[in-house]
């Protein structure tokens, strides 16, 4: 049964891979493929928090913060040294480092789950705060300046290694797609792990987790490290993509936005949060455009109809119906 | 005959209530201890002690001269003490078999856990409810999946506390060959209310009452002891036959 989940999510990924990456450059504007990179780094980002929500019970309002600070250090090293690649590993590796400390109090300080978001909504209201204060041009880091809420201009894209060739919006979107797929499949390979497996039993139930013999704190700091990682990456490809990054992405309103994600592509799988991610985007791109009603009224409103309808998200409902039509044919996993 | 476990001076309080009032414990390799007691004795108490749930107010606890007070349950379980909690405390949301398995991962590799799974699974015949979800099943099969996880840790010493409580007249018998096949390899602790059953598989009992040893003897002497008697007059939990 898991060798046949294992081989659906191969496949798929396979295929998706092939749609997205071979037809779909060659299809469609350049203007919509920049949509599309925008979508694919949030899911990307969408799929960090599945992870340690999803499967290690980690509920963090602090996933827009990695991800910003991702997105700040990319922009920062890049532009200070020139070199992309390695602004790329250094948005990885800050936000990883900041993930292990912040994850060492909270973990090591046995704090609740209701602290761990109380704590991680703090912090990202603290970056918010600290970000836009630092509009001076005494705040820079080397040769670039912070720049409060006008942010940081100008971000350099990425070039193709060992050349100075900066790539073009289409090879930025197989990039970040080709990132996404990767990622997707590297969570479902590290979930059905001897790691992962113990990941998920934690979440289940700690204590017994504990009895058996598992140290729970080690296995949640490094699911939120991954988490942090992915996040950070996202960042850092966010950059890439808009060029700009601003406090913004430190704001309430977008780190509730990712746990609506999640919770409308379904809590449990790595899939929805994805899927959630590309289609409340889309609709705040289309909202955007049409300019009817405030995007951040039409997701409230969105999310509680969704709770309300579809409870446990829409690709565990897919996946429940597919289930019943399939007469039982495999139980839902991820 | 060795020493396996060893309390000196145990106390543990809450608040104003002392719950564990100065337990001086021995447990010899190989033994099958029953612990009785009226409730509120701080039986449950003493277990959540010896397994690391619940820092001891005062006093230690030795497994084979290693000083464990005060380690968290991760390492005392990894010192070999496995329990089966009062309170089934299980993967709910996981079936019997991966539940079996993750515990049986702790010192396997997965392929080698899913065979130590198998057998356990084989060995206490849970092996037609293996695919089954841990939170929709009887509270007999719980307490069955629950120790078929502790067994699977390979544990040196059990800790069970009220093993047969809600199980039906069958799961009793089951349960008490069950305990004897593992007392052949183990050291196990029983808490227990139920008189009958202790007498079917102790021969060794120690009585707990107001958080104190009362009297620890052989089981026939043990039940004869009009200080146990005078304990348990009156308590719901006893159920002599
Ligand atoms: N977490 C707690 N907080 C406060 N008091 C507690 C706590 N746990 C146990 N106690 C108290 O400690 C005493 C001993 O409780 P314990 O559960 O150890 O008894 P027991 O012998 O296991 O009883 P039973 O046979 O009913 O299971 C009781 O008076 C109980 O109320
Ligand atoms: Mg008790």
């Amino acid at each position: 049964m898991r060798a046949l989940q294992s081989h659906v999510t191969t496949i798929g990924t396979l295929v998706a891979g092939i749609v997205l990456v071979g037809i779909v450059p060659f299809a469609v504007a350049p203007f919509t493929l920049a949509d599309l990179t925008l979508y694919a780094a949030m899911a990307i980002l969408a799929m960090s928090l599945g992870f340690i929500w999803g499967f290690g019970g980690i509920l963090s309002f602090g996933q827009s913060v990695f991800f910003g600070v991702g997105g700040y250090t990319y922009a920062i090293v890049a532009l200070n040294f020139d070199s992309p690649s390695l602004a790329l590993l250094a948005a990885i590796a800050v936000a990883v480092t900041g993930a292990l400390l912040l994850g060492y109090f909270i973990f090591w300080g046995r704090l609740s789950d209701v602290y761990l978001a109380v704590i991680t909504l703090t912090i990202s209201l603290i970056f918010f705060m600290l970000m836009n204060s630092m509009s001076s041009s005494i705040y820079r880091i080397g040769d670039v300046p912070i720049g409060g809420y006008n942010g940081i201009p100008g971000i350099p894209p990425l070039v193709v290694p060992g050349t100075d060739r900066s790539l073009s919006v289409a090879e930025t979107y197989v990039l970040v797609v080709t990132v996404a797929l990767l990622v997707y499949l590297g969570l479902s390979w590290l979930i059905r792990t001897k790691f992962g497996r113990i990941l998920c039993s934690i979440k289940e139930n700690e204590v017994r987790a504990e009895l058996l013999g598992y140290d729970a704190r080690l296995y949640k700091l490094a699911a939120f490290a991954v988490g942090a990682a992915i996040a950070g990456m996202a960042g850092a490809l966010f950059a890439v993509y808009s060029g700009l990054i601003n406090p913004d992405v430190f704001g309430i309103g977008f780190s509730a936005q990712i746990i609506v994600w999640v919770m409308l592509g379904g809590l449990g799988t790595l899939i929805g949060p994805a899927l959630g991610a590309v289609l409340i985007q889309m609709l705040v791109v289309w909202l955007g455009k049409v300019q009817v009603i405030d995007a951040n009224m039409a997701l409230g409103v969105l999310f509680i109809v969704a709770v309300l309808l579809v409870p446990a998200g829409l690709v565990p409902r897919l996946q429940g119906l597919l289930a019943v039509a399939f007469g039982n044919l495999a139980r839902s996993r991820p | 005959m060795t020493v396996l476990l060893e309390t000196s001076r145990l106390i543990r309080r809450y608040g104003g209530v002392t719950a564990v009032d100065g337990v001086d414990f021995t447990l010899n390799e190989g033994e099958l201890r029953c612990l009785i007691g009226p409730n509120g004795a701080g039986k449950s108490t003493f277990f959540k002690m010896l397994c690391g749930l619940v820092p001891p107010s005062s006093g230690a606890i030795k497994i084979r001269n290693d000083d464990v007070t005060g380690m968290r349950p991760h390492e005392i379980a990894s010192r070999g003490v496995g329990i089966k909690t009062q309170v089934p405390s299980l993967f709910d949301g996981l079936t019997v078999r991966e539940s079996v398995e993750v515990a049986a991962m702790r010192r396997l590799t997965p392929s080698a856990a899913c065979d130590i799974a198998d057998e356990t699974l084989g060995h206490l015949n849970l092996k037609g409810i293996a695919n089954r979800i841990v939170g929709q099943l009887s509270h007999g099969q719980r307490q069955w999946t629950e120790l078929a996880m502790v067994l699977s840790t390979d544990p040196k010493i059990v800790l069970l506390d009220e093993p047969v409580a809600g199980m039906t007249h069958d799961e009793v018998n089951r349960t008490e060959d069950l305990l004897k096949h593992i007392n052949t390899t183990r050291t196990v602790i029983v808490v227990e209310h139920d008189m009958q059953f202790v007498k079917r598989i102790a021969t060794k009992v120690t009585v707990f009452h107001h958080g104190r040893i009362l009297i620890e003897d052989d089981v026939d002497r043990v039940l004869a002891d009009s200080r146990v008697r005078d304990v348990y007059l009156g308590k719901s939990g006893l159920r002599y036959a």
